[in-house]
């Protein structure tokens, strides 16, 4: 291979990407030497095996990416605003989409969703760490590595152009000659083992660890869509990760899985990979109605109305959504009883999600309604989301389908189901937790603001998509004629992004301005909440409860709160027993990363030996002798008594 | 030391690498469609209750019904895959 194909040549703006990525690879180590924070961050953060660290790594990996994501949106809406635009040319436009597609789903949607889960489950269900905490910082450093991977893709050797499902045959080696969706199988599978060992580690955390006497039934919302998610993540991830496996079997070692002839299936791909893609959507939705669901609850200072009907409803949902993976492709040309019975079983699942927004409605019915900055956007979320569930039962009829099919009407439908379900729920998450991870809330005048930028906006960026879609734009269409008539809602949705990007850097700029202004919190419960994770101070000590608190039924730090009780027993503490901190998740992380770029470009040698020192990080563990640590009384004490300000 | 080694899993695993080769048969040597898929299947469920028993530890739970949920789950999951697989791509396929 030649250097001038090695790096993507030719672009102004890659080239211009690359002196950028030189600098900032420059600068960091410079800063982190010249302020001497390279013990700290090896020693509180690359190494940590603390949930609420891993977790904050989370969100902040999710917010690049969502900037990321975002600058990529930016570039697609620029040159699809005006007729016959020259800013982008057609293959670096499928490269952008494509781009964004994964970033935002995989490495955006799930981090974010994740690293929330990270902080909060432990605490929610009264618990010192996730079951497994090692392995859940190989789970952080694989999807770390795993996306950084993908995010090279743009400068060495090209990034993946056959959109974000890459369809074969159009993603063969036939028809996509790059490296590009070398990067997607490679990349896409390194991040996607994590998420599964993710899924694993919290299933057994919140079936194992919860504090005495919380039964399944008295788990706050957010814990029941987890341990739902979690579910869901076992079974489908495994799906992707084989078709992953072919595709690379395919591309790079001369196998005909997915391939036209000598008894390959090219449709078979589009199978395996909604197969896991459906219940994917589940996964990143479920989460974010968790959340809404606490914080619905605690601004309305009532219980969540019918608890056991939202948990019954997420049960079916987590089944019905292994049913229903074939409406992404009803236009490929199966018969009419196939598409009716997936037709049925789309239109079924929409019931039970029906539910959940009756019964967000009735809990909010005669509430004590406080408008703060999560609850805005748990309000927004509702007619929004209706909008988009309306439109995917209009997708869901098969025969109809065919006429929206692969339209702008498709995009402006999963943008309207993702951005406020998911992207909303994580920044109403990210609001309302936020305190309790740093100490003090985001500042509220900021935080409205950004909220009516970014819900206003949204609307005018995606509607006018439903109407161009319906007049025949398609999807993923790099530009247009003007005797088309698409121009002037195009740049409508211009002036929406543009909109967006105010709101989202409104958002940053309060991050920036709340830590340096605004007022520390000292009670640990800045909303006057409902579950357990409240009752700890913030920012929550590394053991997280000094005692293991008893619950005896739903919301017990609320009724306790109101009974003026405690949730823990009398006496005194107990060491408590913790993880240590260990390089080896990091490095092993660094190691599948070398391995995945070798692998994408077929360097055979070199990837046998980043394969055999992974196998050699794994062989470490296994003969490893770590028995943790003890946090001793005197140091709870200290602990406690700074952080809560009074003697126990 | 005798403690220390683990008998049971050394040759679990040596099994496990065992029937793998013996389903490599299928491709090296000339069989009959049935042939071929009988030697497929059988390997296949000695391997899948090798791996339940003996590395999932199917056998030492006692909470029997987080254990029969699980089971049904996955059984229910792989089932549809597999056989919505079939119905979607071939029995269905263009079938008015
Ligand atoms: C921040 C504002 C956003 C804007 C302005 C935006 C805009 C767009 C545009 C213009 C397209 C390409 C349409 C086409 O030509 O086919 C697109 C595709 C897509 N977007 Fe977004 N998007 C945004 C956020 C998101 C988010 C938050 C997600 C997911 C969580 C997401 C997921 C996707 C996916 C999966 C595709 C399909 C990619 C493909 O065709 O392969 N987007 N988006
Ligand atoms: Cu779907």
């Amino acid at each position: 291979m030649k250097w001038d194909e090695f790096f993507v040549t030719g672009e102004p703006m890659i080239y211009a990407a690359m002196v950028s990525i030189v600098l900032v690879s420059i600068a960091i180590p410079a800063g982190l030497t010249y302020f001497k924070k390279w013990g700290y961050l090896w020693r509180e953060w690359l190494t940590t095996v603390d949930h609420k660290k891993i977790g904050v790594m989370y969100i902040i990996a999710a917010l690049l990416m969502l900037f990321r994501g975002g600058v990529d949106a930016l570039l697609m809406r620029a040159q699809t605003a005006v007729p016959n635009n020259g800013l982008l040319d057609g293959q670096h436009y499928n490269e952008i989409f494509t781009t964004h597609g994964i970033i935002m789903i995989l490495f955006m949607a799930m981090p974010f969703i994740i690293g929330l889960m990270n902080v909060v489950v432990p605490l929610q269900i009264g618990a010192r760490d996730v079951a497994f905490p090692r392995l859940n910082a190989v789970s952080f450093w694989l999807f770390f590595f795993g996306a950084m991977l993908l995010n090279i893709s743009f400068v060495i050797g090209g990034s993946p152009d056959a959109g974000w499902s890459a369809y074969f045959p159009l993603a063969s080696l036939e028809f996509s000659p790059t490296v590009g969706n070398n990067y997607y199988s490679l990349a896409l599978q390194i991040a996607g083992i994590g998420t599964l060992m993710t899924g694993i580690n919290f299933l057994v955390t919140i079936l194992k660890m919860r504090a005495p006497g919380m039964k399944l039934m008295k788990m706050p919302m957010f814990t029941w869509s987890i341990l739902i998610t979690s579910v869901i993540i076992i079974f489908a991830f495994p799906v992707l990760t084989v078709a992953l496996a072919l595709m690379m079997l395919d591309r790079q070692f001369g196998t005909q899985f997915f391939a036209m002839q000598n008894g390959g299936m090219d449709m078979l791909w589009a199978n395996l990979f909604w197969v896991w893609g459906h219940p994917e959507v589940y996964i990143v939705i479920l989460p974010a109605f968790g959340i809404y669901s606490e914080i619905i609850a605690t601004f309305a200072r009532k219980n969540l109305y019918g608890y056991k009907s939202m948990v019954y409803s997420m049960v079916v949902i987590s089944l019905l959504s292994f049913l229903v993976w074939v409406h992404h492709f009803y236009t490929m040309g199966h018969g009419v009883m196939v598409n009716s019975v997936f037709s049925i079983t789309t239109m079924a699942i929409s019931v039970p999600t029906g539910v959940k927004i009756f019964n967000w409605l009735f809990t909010l019915r005669r509430g004590k309604i406080s408008f703060t900055t999560p609850m805005l956007y748990a309000l927004a979320f509702i007619p929004i989301f209706t909008i988009g569930g309306v439109t995917g039962v209009m997708l869901a009829m098969a025969s109809a389908d065919y006429q929206y099919h692969n339209t702008m009407f498709l995009v402006a439908h999963f943008h309207y189901v993702l951005i406020p379900g998911t992207v909303f729920g994580v920044i109403a998450g990210f609001h309302y937790w936020f305190p309790k991870v740093f100490g003090f809330k985001l500042n509220e005048r900021l935080g409205k603001w950004a909220f009516w930028f970014i819900a206003i906006s949204f609307n005018i960026t995606f509607f006018p998509l439903f109407i161009l879609g319906l007049n025949g734009m398609t999807r993923r269409m790099y530009t247009y004629s003007e005797s088309t008539g698409y121009g002037p809602l195009n740049m409508l949705s211009m002036v929406g992004a543009v909109g967006l990007t105010i709101g989202f850097i409104l958002l940053v700029y309060n991050i920036y301005w709340s830590t340096r202004y605004q007022p520390r919190e000292v009670t640990g419960d800045p909303w006057d909440a409902r579950s357990l994770e409240w009752s700890t101070p913030s920012p929550v000590p590394e053991y997280n409860f000094a005692k293991t608190p008893v619950v005896d039924k739903l919301d017990a730090f609320w009724f306790a709160k109101k009974e003026g009780k405690s949730l823990t027993e009398e006496g005194d503490y107990e060491p408590i027993h913790m993880p240590n901190n260990n390089g080896q998740p990091f490095i092993m992380g660094v190691a599948f990363f070398f391995f995945g770029f070798f692998m994408v470009f077929s360097w055979w040698l070199p990837a046998i030996i980043a394969g055999m020192f992974i196998l050699g990080t794994m062989a470490y563990r296994t003969f490893e002798q770590d028995h943790g640590h003890y946090v001793t009384v005197e140091e709870i004490e200290r602990t406690e008594n700074a952080l809560r300000g009074e003697k126990k | 030391m005798k403690e220390l080694f683990p008998v049971p899993h050394v040759i679990g695993f040596v099994s496990s690498l065992l029937l793998s080769l013996i389903a490599l048969v299928v491709i090296k040597f000339d069989l009959s469609f049935g042939m071929g898929m009988t030697i497929l299947g059988v390997t296949a469920i000695i391997q899948a209750c090798l791996q339940l028993f003996l590395f999932m530890h199917v056998g030492e739970n006692e909470n029997k019904t987080a254990l029969l949920t699980n089971i049904g789950y996955a059984l229910f999951v792989g089932l549809v895959t597999i056989f919505g697989t079939l119905f979607a791509m071939m029995w269905g396929y263009q079938m008015i």
